[in-house]
């Protein structure tokens, strides 16, 4: 079914173009009301497509063709939409969120000089993360893909007066980079092999059986490889392993930024991506073990580093890449709704927390530093209220969203049969490093809870504790609503089955015509696994409290003094910024000195640019001496000139094209030359065998020669004017051939 | 008359101006030269003229002339002037296209 899709990313382009251009010269409220006013449009244009459009559409959803792209050859890529059950629930939460964190940033932002610069990269954002997740070929979805990269590189340097964060900014830019070249290929391969790079096509070819399951390479199908490329590209953009690096830097942005880009929207693309293509991914258990392994390994990782950092953007940082790898784990068993599910509940209870940040740091006088805060519960009660919602939700509280999604998520991972029997330890594995990521998660969410929030003293010094203050109504308004979508957003994908009522389960259903149906569990493992849940959740946030409960506690310190090496490990991020400085960017660099020496240095500067400017030097200096100024002197070399062209246009010539002709083994060589009747006495000589001894002398122009035996002979012919001594000659190779008598 | 005559006395006034002008030193004298490799080249056109009977020569000889007298008047004008403002006509003094 036909519906108008292109409004919904338009409008935010719109308002990103009249705020660059104008909103220089406006007030701040003018400016807020046309940036916030392009998300609240476009918002509602989706929620018109996805609650009253949408469920009368048919399973292929509402489409918008533009036009055509581009054309070339066999491919032709149209500038088309589509909303189906996947996007819409991105859709929703790329405007909901997306309209929520303008109005926060109203407020986070109100002293920025460059207020309207800011709304203008958001409204540029959300617009792009719409076309990422409307598109309907994989080209389109990159146009959005490269977007919200731009975006995102543009955001976290947007106080790029600061070295650091344009370096950050710089970061996450080439780190993702290195993932789109995965993309790119991936994308290559698909169409090379199927000839298309709609989705919908990618997945009608994906069929077992088709072009895509004939081997490649190492014994894999295309498919493995085409997959496996693509995932490399949702590392990239999703800061999974090995490429997570650039997201805990990227909270150099300011912060509604990281809650918007860095947590619930444009991280989840990778998530979105692979589920979007779940038909390909479907076909290689290999890759689908990959998948899964790395977001289980993220999700462990990521948690473990988050023990021990003492930002509060940071830990919440290492918190989102682990929760990205639990969406990861979640796909990469085939389980496509809870990765789904788990991307909705994540995007509201980790934007909350990314706000309650904010509103933290405000209060803070800026600082994040989570050593000097402590019993803020009184002094900020909104915030406080709103980050004990999300944190319940994070640490997968029962009832709260997260205990849901995240529950789906691991009970799925035990239960799932997509890897079939070889990798049946895949989803052991995922499912334990899970069980332990979850624990993590719980235990470092409780740590943060704990120390910026309980105990009954401030650790920060007084001219800043002073300051402590709720933040504005623009803040907090925005906090609710998370807080609240935190709570109650679990409720949208229930498990229903457990339940007995299969219908509970919106989002399941909801998803159902693009991904298929929810993965079935068995009621037992469900159950064994929502304890098991509820147990790591209860069993993080107490042993947190006996660490941290009420500020640094004994058993916290005695740990920290009993392995003191092991804690700066991991305080250090395991070191692996070093370890890809010492691997890849030294070698690199190494290698741009040496080009830079060899190509720069010595071809282009020393040869070219000064080879040209010397050769021009010598010439001149050789030249310099004939310019004396003297008009007689250029006179006299102008006659020698002339008198010695005289003398060569006037010697004799013969004509190039001597007139030969054989007979037998003899030649007749006639050099006249035609129509110049000279009166001239000349003097022809005709060597026959070009051994400078001329056979034929005399005035006559032509000449005959018997050479007796076949062969190839060379003649030249000179002729000379005896007056004045002037001659020329005349090469020709003649062939007198065998057997003609 | 021979043609071949006229053409030795022409090649012999052609060269007589060519030296005045290469050699001399005075700027007046190399005019002179100037007129005489012109006449020359004019005496030259005239022998073929007469040899072949074809008028053009007589035409191009008479618009040589005229041209010579222009030439002669702008360069006894521009002599003039550099006089005026060196104070010589002697062309080794008179190196202004080094610099």
């Amino acid at each position: 079914m036909s519906f108008n899709l292109r409004l919904i990313p338009l409008l935010p382009f719109l308002g990103a173009t009249i705020l660059i251009l104008f909103g220089r010269k406006w007030k701040r409220d003018t400016v807020l009301v046309v940036a916030a006013g392009a998300i609240a449009g476009s918002a509602l244009v989706v929620f018109d497509a996805v609650f009253t459009a949408l469920p009368a559409a048919g399973a292929g959803g509402l489409t918008d063709v533009v036009g055509t792209w581009f054309a070339a050859g066999p491919l032709k890529i149209d500038l088309a939409f589509r909303m189906d059950g996947l996007s819409s629930v991105l859709c929703l939460i790329i405007t909901f969120i997306g309209f929520l964190i303008h109005i926060y940033s109203s407020g986070y932002m109100e002293h920025d000089p460059d207020f309207p610069r800011f709304f203008a990269y958001l409204n540029l954002f959300c617009g792009s993360m719409l076309v990422l997740v409307l598109g309907d070929s994989l080209p389109v979805m990159f146009i959005g893909w490269e977007g919200v990269g731009l975006c995102s590189y543009l955001l976290i340097g947007f106080w790029y007066q600061t070295t650091a964060n344009a370096d950050a900014g710089k970061k996450a830019f080439i780190t993702n980079r290195i993932g789109d070249f995965g993309f790119l290929i991936g994308m290559f391969l698909l169409f090379q092999y199927t000839g298309t790079l709609n989705f919908q096509e990618i997945t009608a070819a994906a069929a077992p059986g088709g072009a895509l399951m004939q081997p490649l390479w190492l014994g894999q199908p295309v498919a493995f490889w085409a997959a496996l490329f693509l995932f490399i590209g949702a590392t990239g953009k999703s800061a999974q392993i090995p490429l997570y690096v650039w997201l805990p830097d990227a909270m150099a942005g300011p912060t509604p930024v990281s809650a918007l880009i860095h947590a619930a929207t444009m991280v989840t693309a990778g998530v979105y991506m692979v589920t979007r293509l779940h038909a390909l991914y479907l076909l290689s258990p290999a890759v689908m073990a990959i998948v899964a392994i790395i977001g289980a390994l993220t999700a462990l990782f990521a948690a473990i580093i988050g023990f021990a950092q003492n930002d509060f953007k940071k830990v919440l940082a290492y918190s989102t890449v682990s929760q990205l790898g639990f969406m990861f784990a979640a796909v990469g068993t085939g389980n496509w709704d809870a990765g789904i599910f788990h991307l909705f509940t994540h995007a509201f209870f980790k934007a909350g927390l990314f706000l309650c940040a904010g509103s933290v740091m405000h209060a803070m006088s800026g600082s994040g530093d989570i050593t000097i805060m402590g019993a803020l519960r009184k002094k900020i009660p909104w915030t406080h209220g709103v980050f004990v919602v999300c944190w319940l939700a994070i640490c997968g509280v029962p009832f709260f969203s997260g205990f849901f999604s995240k529950d789906s998520i691991i009970s799925g991972a035990f239960g799932t049969e997509v890897f079939g029997e070889e990798l049946a330890w895949v989803a052991k594995l995922v499912g334990i490093l899970l069980i332990a990521a979850a624990f993590g998660t719980a235990f470092y969410m409780s740590r943060l809870y704990f120390l910026v929030f309980s105990g009954t003293e401030t650790r920060a010094p007084q001219d800043v504790q002073h300051h402590i203050h709720e933040s504005p109504g623009s803040m907090v308004g925005p906090l609710v609503v998370l807080a609240i979508g935190a709570a109650v957003g679990g409720f949208i994908g229930l498990p229903g089955t457990l339940l007995g009522h299969a219908d509970w389960n919106w989002l399941a259903e909801h998803l159902a015509p693009v991904v298929g149906p929810e993965l079935e569990v068995s009621k037992n493992t469900e159950v064994i696994f929502m304890a098991i849940s509820t147990a790591l959740a209860l069993g993080g946030i107490g042993l947190a409290y006996v660490y941290y409960g009420g500020g640094y506690r004994e058993p916290a310190r005695k740990f920290a003094a009993a392995a003191p090496g092991f804690v700066r490990l991991v305080q250090d991020k395991f070191r692996i910024d070093e370890l890809y400085a010492f691997l890849i960017i030294r070698p690199l660099r190494k290698l741009s000195q040496a080009v830079f020496l060899v190509v720069d240095r010595i071809l282009i500067d020393k040869v070219l640019v000064e080879g040209v400017g010397a050769v021009v030097d010598v010439f001149g200096r050789i030249v310099r001496g004939f310019q004396v100024g003297d008009g007689q002197r250029y006179m006299a070399v102008f006659a020698i000139g002339v008198a010695g062209m005289v003398y060569f246009a006037t010697r004799p010539t013969v004509p190039s094209t001597l007139a030969v002709s054989v007979n037998g083994t003899s030649v007749d060589v006639d050099a006249r030359r035609g129509g110049n009747t000279s009166e001239r006495a000349l003097e022809y000589s005709f060597d026959f065998n070009d051994d400078g001894r001329p056979e034929v002398t005399g005035s006559e122009p032509s000449a005959h020669h018997d050479y007796g035996k076949p062969g190839e002979y060379t003649i030249r012919v000179q002729v000379r004017d005896p007056r004045w001594g002037t001659h020329s000659s005349v090469k020709r190779t003649v062939r007198v051939p065998e057997g003609v008598r | 008359m021979p043609t071949s005559y006229y053409l030795v006395l022409s090649f012999a006034l052609f060269l007589i101006g060519t030296s005045g002008v290469l050699l001399r030193r005075n700027a007046l004298i190399v005019l002179m030269g100037i007129e005489l490799q012109l006449n020359g080249g004019n005496l030259a056109l005239l022998a073929f003229s007469r040899q072949l009977g074809d008028q053009k020569g007589q035409v191009l000889a008479f618009l040589i002339i005229a041209l010579a007298a222009a030439e002669a008047a702008v360069g006894l004008a521009i002599l003039v002037g550099l006089f005026r403002g060196r104070q010589t006509v002697n062309l080794d003094e008179i190196t202004l296209m080094k610099r």
